[in-house]
């Protein structure tokens, strides 16, 4: 173990390619002599294409946030949507956190994503160490296995059969199951497992390290930033069902956020627009004023929102050497 | 099966073979398994059980995934045998009897589906939403890309980036309803033009421009995410090439045509298969979320089809023929587009 702890300690050493500068221009580094000045109507138009994209993204939020904030009278005077906050209510948020059916949507979906991701992780990081190494037993029928899957099409009504014949219906499993595994994530790690060069793992080996020993020590501390991508890449996936909870979850208490969203705003507005019957105990009581459907808008932006800035400075790096390898 | 390998190490410049130390090759040397007649020498010398018991751990690191997808993938892929049959899920005790006792009935559920003129508007319906959103989305990640890669600013390149990335990570409930409290009936457009006295725009029910709707939406959510793999093609291109064409005299534009979209070409392909693969795939909860806003006639696709007329009504075996059709075709085209590729010059998803 000692000569692989010694390449491994300390600082991260500069192993994967990916982290090598980047060939090309240095973003930052300026303009090359030899380029010609911009014109003043091309940097014009530029800025204006890029600050229209940046408000229509940034501008539905801030309009949802200020309203799930803005009290009833705010809303009233204003017809609707608030753009320019006045004041602070959060008497929507505790509405929405007193228990019912949105509290426990937010329960639900946390922890099928919590435990989603985890297993999802768990499987997928094994499986692309267990696929890494070209010469080993069954290695080619086993990739082909999981690549395969890319060009099948299975079929919803398969896939609904199979999954109901399971005895998943209304079971929380049947959010993470038949989704657990991505192959495109897999490929993505198992591209990252394989760059790391061979020598280090034969004196692991050398060491007396087993395979599992060499995935946690050396593999994992590795690849820490791809791991972090397709984990994110995971949770938003949980977080987001939908589709699956309308095939499987019949059961309104055990509704993930998404679903709970659907019936509550979109349904609200115009009544059947998934067809389902929406009964939803203890808030059909007294219609939901707009500030605390934007409210739950909020929460369910929220995580992606939270979460995103930390692993977003990874992606270029982890996501493209997979994306174009795979 | 060697294809689809290559894909996956193509390009990684990773061709070292990892020898483990109990492995007997002393040279460990691949090519010298093959003597010149052809014939497969070395291989041999690791017997299976020495393999076995070298790789077991890798093998059962590897098992419960493909045990899910066996389950989860391949099963409902074999599944689609209900296509032919009267699938009736009550005449055994389990799904397994069921199908075991169900009566095949050859291409009857394919007649039915083909004669059923509800099945072809939704091919119609998905084949002009893929056209459309081809000639209308497509082309904007690789414009973004360009716009993007031309800034200076490290700064504003990276805020631009995570702006615009974001919405990636909406849910397609979360990205209708932000469209709904923005251009709805009751949302802040139409609210501000009931202020200025106007006739309120619907644009969320409104069956005619609902491809125009999809597709904004579309962008709105993906176009950002869209351009981050053309951003690496991008960063890839040899500087030179720029400077070689600058003094040759071309200007900015004849270097975008003639060296930036040319380096981007591989990427644009391989895209364009991939997509050209999913035509009969235009995203699924997009539309159940909008179909009953805008009507069937409108919003009616392929999987939408099938939920609707197959799973609610339980017509199992007309459903698994329209899963069927659609896995069908989608295969189908894939490996055109990709032989078409190929054809080109360009490497496409899968090499031969």
């Amino acid at each position: 173990m000692s000569i692989a702890r010694t390449l491994t300690a300390g600082r991260r050493p500069r192993l994967d390619p990916v982290n090598q500068p980047p060939r090309g221009r240095r973003p930052g580094v300026g303009r090359p002599v030899w380029e010609e000045p911009p014109s003043p109507v091309g940097q014009g138009v530029k800025g204006l294409v890029l600050a229209t994209m940046v408000l229509a993204v940034i501008f539905p939020l801030w309009s949802v946030l200020v309203t799930s904030l803005a009290s009833r009278e705010t809303i009233n005077a204003t017809g609707g949507m608030v753009v320019i906050p006045r004041e602070i209510d959060l008497s929507a948020y505790v509405n929405i956190f007193s228990g019912g059916q949105i509290s426990r949507a937010v329960w639900v979906s946390t922890l099928v994503t919590v435990v989603g991701t985890t297993f999802s992780l768990v499987l997928t990081v094994l499986a692309a160490y267990g696929l890494s190494r070209k010469d080993s037993l069954a290695h080619r029928p086993l990739l082909f296995l999981f690549l395969l899957t890319f060009l099948i099409y299975p079929g919803m009504v398969p896939s609904y059969l199979v999954v109901t014949g399971l005895g998943l219906k209304n079971s929380l499993w049947a959010l993470i199951l038949p989704t657990a595994i991505s192959v495109f994530n897999l490929v993505v790690i198992r591209a990252f497992f394989m760059n790391v060069p061979a020598e280090l793992i034969d004196a692991a080996r050398i060491d007396g390290a087993g395979e599992f020993r060499i995935l946690w020590r050396i593999m994992l501390p590795l690849s820490r930033a791809v791991i972090a991508v397709v984990g994110l890449f995971y949770a938003v996936g949980y977080w987001n069902a939908y589709f699956n909870a309308v095939l499987y979850i019949d059961d309104n208490d055990k509704w993930p956020i998404q679903r709970v969203l659907q019936s509550y705003i979109l349904a609200g507005q115009s009544p059947s627009v998934t067809g389902a019957p929406v009964n939803i105990p203890g808030v059909t009581a007294y219609p939901p004023t707009l500030a605390v459907k934007m409210a739950v808008v909020v929460i369910t932006v929220l995580p992606a929102v939270v979460i995103f800035p930390f692993v977003q400075r990874h992606f270029t790096k982890g996501v493209i050497t997979g994306a174009i390898k795979g | 099966m060697t294809s689809v390998e290559t894909s996956v190490t193509a390009g990684s410049g990773d061709d070292r073979s990892r020898r483990s130390p109990d492995q007997p090759t002393p040279d460990g040397d691949r090519r010298s398994r093959r003597t010149p007649d052809g014939r497969r020498t070395r291989r041999r010398t690791v017997p299976l059980r020495a393999r076995l018991r070298r790789d077991w751990p890798l093998l059962a690191m590897a098992a419960p995934a493909a045990l899910l997808l066996l389950v989860f993938h391949y099963l409902p892929t074999l599944g689609n045998v209900i296509a032919f049959q009267d699938y009736n899920p009550w005449v055994g005790d389990n799904a397994f009897e069921a199908f075991v006792y169900s009566e095949w009935i050859g291409f009857g559920n394919f007649e039915t589906l083909f004669r059923d003129p509800g099945f072809w508007d939704a091919v119609v319906n998905t084949l002009t939403i893929t056209a459309f959103q081809l000639v209308f989305f497509f082309p904007l990640p690789i414009l973004l890309a360009i716009l993007l890669h031309s800034i200076m600013s490290t700064r504003v390149r990276g805020f631009i980036q995570s702006v615009v990335y974001l919405p990636h990570f909406f849910s397609w409930v979360l990205v209708v309803t932000f469209f709904m409290q923005m251009l709805g009936g009751a949302g802040l457009l139409a609210q501000r033009m009931r202020d200025a006295g106007l006739d309120p725009l619907n644009v969320m029910g409104n069956p005619d421009t609902f491809i125009v709707l999809v597709t904004a939406e579309s962008v709105w959510k993906d176009v950002g995410w869209g351009a981050i793999i053309f951003l690496a093609a991008l960063s890839a291109i040899d500087q030179n090439l720029y400077e070689a064409a600058a003094a040759d005299g071309a200007g900015r534009w004849r270097r975008l045509w003639h060296i930036t979209l040319p380096g981007l070409r591989p990427v644009i392909v391989l895209l364009l298969i991939l997509r050209l693969g999913d035509a009969l795939t235009v995203g699924f909860e997009q539309f159940i979320l909008q179909r009953e806003a805008v009507g069937r006639q409108a919003a009616e696709v392929l999987d939408t089809y099938v939920y609707y007329q197959a799973i609610i009504p339980q017509q199992w075996g007309m459903g698994a023929a329209a899963g069927l059709f659609k896995g069908v075709i989608g295969l189908v085209l894939i490996i055109a587009a990709n032989k078409f590729a190929h054809r080109l010059g360009e490497q496409g998803v899968y090499s031969r």
